[in-house]
C-alpha cells in the first residue's frame, strides 16, 4: 500500500555516516553527484563508484532498503539503458536494417546506467541516514547567505519541514479516508482511468478539508508558542563540524582528486 | 445460526521486514445473528485490526472469516458485497464526509449498491431518522454541521446500506456526556428494531456494561475471553491484570461484598445496583 515508499525515508542507526553533519551531507552528496557525471573513462567511474558503494555499506543500512528505492526508478534506468544503445557513434558491431549497435552506443549505455542507478543510491544515504529536521536545519545553515538578496530561507526551510513532518501523517490519513468509503463500497480498484479518478474524489475532498483543518491548527498552535519567523531565534539541537566530518572531507577529497587524475591521464571513453 | 465465525486468524504486518509485526494471533470467536457484542481491549491489542479483518479491508495472514458460513475471501472479486453486509464505523467518522449535502453523502453507500432511486430515498431517510438527523439537515452541506451532526450524519451513511453486521469503532470518543448517552441509546434502539448484528469497540467500560449482551476481550492480539458480559465483568482481577478496568459500579459492589456485605455483584449500572443494595437493605 501506500506505506511502502521508502524513496526517502529516515532509519535511524549509529553509523559514521549518521553521525555526520547534515550540512557536509548535503554539501558532500551534491559533490558526489557532479564527479558521478564528470567521470569520463571506466576508471574514474570505478572510483566515484567503488567510493559510493563504500559509502552505502558504511550506513549500515541493509542493501535491500536501497534496492527498494531503486525499484521505483529502475524503469527510467532500464529505458535511458536501453535506448543508449542504439544511439552512439564508433564501430559498429551489430546491424539490422537502420538500427545498429556501435560501441560509442554500448559505452553510452554502461555510463547511463551506472550513472543513475549510483545517483539514486547515493541520495538515499543522505535521506535514509538524515532525520528530516536535520536536513531541513542544514540546508537553512547552508542557504543562508541567501538572506543578503532577501531570501526568506528560514520560512523556507520550516515550510519544507512541516510538509516533510506531515507525509506520514497524511499517509496515514489517507490509508484512513480510503479505508472507511472502501467500506461504504467505494471501488477503487477497477474501472478504466477517468472511472478511477471520479472514484477518488471521496477521498481527496475530506483529505484537504483535513489538511486545512490541519494547517489552521498548526498555525495557531505555533502563534501561541509565540513563533513569529526566523530572526533572534535559537536552536535546541546546534549543529557542529567535528572531526568525522574531516575524515569524511579528506576521503572524499581524495576521491574527487582520483577522478580528476583519471580523467586527465586517460582518454575519455566518451565522446 | 452465528453470522460471523472467525476460525485461527493471524495477521502479520510488513512480512519479511525490519518492522514485521504480529498484530492478531490465532483468534477464533463466533458471534450468533442478534448478538450485540463489546469489543474491549487495551490501544494496540488488535481491535482495530480484527474489525478490518471482519469486512475485508484486510487480508488474513492465515485463517478464515466465515460470513453467514461462507468464506469472505473465497472470491476476492465479490469481496465488496461483504463490505456492503457487514457496515463499518470507523474512529472519528466524520472526517470521511465529502459530499456537497447530507443526503448524497448518507446515500453514497447504498448508490454504490446500486439500489434503486426509492430504495435509496428510503433507507436515507430511514437511517437519518434512527441516528436522529432532522429533516432539513438532509439538504445541508456536511461541513456546515456541528461535530456531533456530523458523527451522526456518517454513521446513518453505514446504516443506509442496511448491514447484516453493523461494527462501530469508538463512535461516543469526542463526545460530550450527553450526545454520547444519546448516540448510544440510538446505537441500542436501531439494533432493537433492526434486530441484526452490531459489534461495538469501546474503552469505556460503563458504556459496554451498559449496552452490550456479550464481550470480547483481546489482548496482545490474543482473544482472552468472550463471554456474557456479566461473567467478563465478574473477574475483575484477570481483566485488571492487563490494564482494563471494570465498571465502577461493578467495582463497587464487589468492593461491598469484600467487606462482608452479601450483595449480588453480578451488576453493571447504577440502576441494578440501588436495586441490589434496597433489596440488600430490606431483608
Amino acid at each position: 500500500m501506500v506505506r511502502d515508499v521508502t524513496l526517502g525515508q529516515f532509519m535511524p542507526g549509529n553509523s559514521i555516516i549518521h553521525s555526520l553533519d547534515a550540512r557536509s551531507k548535503i554539501l558532500l552528496l551534491i559533490a558526489y553527484i557532479v564527479f558521478i557525471f564528470i567521470a569520463k573513462n571506466y576508471l574514474s567511474l570505478l572510483i566515484i563508484t567503488a567510493a559510493s558503494l563504500l559509502v552505502i555499506f558504511s550506513t549500515k543500512i541493509k542493501f535491500k532498503f536501497y534496492l527498494k528505492s531503486m525499484k521505483v526508478i529502475l524503469f527510467v534506468v532500464l529505458f535511458t539503458g536501453i535506448l543508449n544503445i542504439f544511439y552512439g557513434s564508433g564501430e559498429v558491431l551489430w546491424q539490422l536494417g537502420f538500427v545498429k549497435i556501435t560501441e560509442g552506443g554500448i559505452n553510452n549505455a554502461i555510463f547511463v546506467t551506472i550513472r543513475i542507478a549510483t545517483l539514486v543510491l547515493i541520495s538515499s544515504v543522505l535521506t535514509f541516514t538524515t532525520s528530516p529536521s536535520d536536513l531541513t536545519d542544514g540546508l537553512e545553515r547552508i542557504l543562508k547567505p541567501l538572506t543578503v538578496f532577501h531570501i526568506k530561507v528560514h520560512e523556507i526551510a520550516m515550510m519544507m519541514t512541516i510538509a516533510l513532518r506531515f507525509i506520514p501523517v497524511l499517509l496515514e490519513e489517507t490509508d484512513k479516508i480510503m479505508n472507511a468509503q472502501k467500506a461504504r463500497g467505494a471501488d477503487m480498484e477497477s474501472g478504466n482511468v477517468f472511472q478511477r479518478i471520479k472514484a477518488l474524489i471521496p477521498v481527496l475532498i475530506p483529505l484537504f478539508v483535513s489538511s486545512f483543518r490541519r494547517a489552521n491548527d498548526l498555525a495557531t498552535a505555533m502563534e501561541c508558542r509565540c513563533y513569529h519567523g526566523g530572526s533572534g531565534r535559537t536552536r535546541m539541537k546546534v549543529l557542529r563540524f567535528s572531526i568525522l566530518d574531516l575524515f569524511a572531507l579528506t576521503f572524499s577529497l581524495i576521491i574527487f582528486v582520483g577522478v580528476i587524475l583519471c580523467n586527465i591521464y586517460i582518454p575519455a571513453t566518451l565522446r | 445460526m452465528s453470522v460471523i465465525r472467525a476460525e485461527n486468524l493471524t495477521l502479520v504486518y510488513g512480512k519479511g521486514t525490519a518492522f514485521e509485526k504480529t498484530a492478531l494471533s490465532d483468534v477464533s470467536f463466533e458471534i450468533e445473528s442478534g448478538d450485540f457484542v463489546g469489543l474491549i481491549g487495551h490501544t494496540g491489542s488488535g481491535k482495530s485490526t480484527l474489525i478490518q479483518l471482519l469486512n475485508g479491508l484486510l487480508k488474513p495472514s492465515s485463517g478464515t472469516v466465515y460470513l453467514n458460513d461462507k468464506d469472505i475471501w473465497e472470491n476476492p472479486k465479490k469481496i465488496r458485497e461483504v463490505r456492503f453486509k457487514v457496515g463499518m464505523v470507523f474512529q472519528y467518522p466524520e472526517y470521511q464526509l465529502f459530499e456537497d449535502t447530507v443526503y448524497k453523502d448518507i446515500a453514497f453507500g447504498p448508490k454504490n449498491m446500486e439500489l434503486f432511486e426509492e430504495e435509496i430515498d428510503k433507507r436515507v431517510r430511514q437511517a437519518a431518522e434512527f441516528v436522529g438527523l432532522r429533516r432539513d439537515h438532509l439538504y445541508k452541506s456536511p461541513f456546515d454541521l456541528s461535530g456531533g451532526e456530523k458523527r451522526r450524519a456518517a454513521i446513518a451513511g453505514v446504516i443506509a446500506m442496511d448491514p447484516d453486521v453493523l461494527i462501530l469503532d469508538e463512535p461516543t470518543a469526542g463526545l460530550d456526556p450527553l450526545g454520547r448517552d444519546a448516540l448510544l441509546s440510538q446505537i441500542r434502539d436501531y439494533h432493537n428494531v433492526r434486530k441484526n448484528t452490531v459489534i461495538l469497540v469501546s474503552h469505556s467500560m460503563e458504556d459496554i456494561a451498559r449496552i452490550a449482551d456479550k464481550i470480547l476481550v483481546m489482548n496482545h492480539g490474543k482473544k482472552i475471553m468472550f463471554d456474557k458480559t456479566e461473567k467478563v465483568f465478574s473477574k475483575g482481577t484477570e481483566l485488571e491484570e492487563i490494564g482494563l478496568r471494570i465498571p465502577q459500579i461493578t467495582k463497587i459492589m464487589l468492593m461491598l461484598k469484600q467487606r462482608g456485605v452479601d450483595v449480588n455483584t453480578n451488576i453493571l449500572t447504577v440502576e441494578q445496583a440501588f436495586n441490589e443494595i434496597v433489596n440488600y437493605l430490606g431483608t
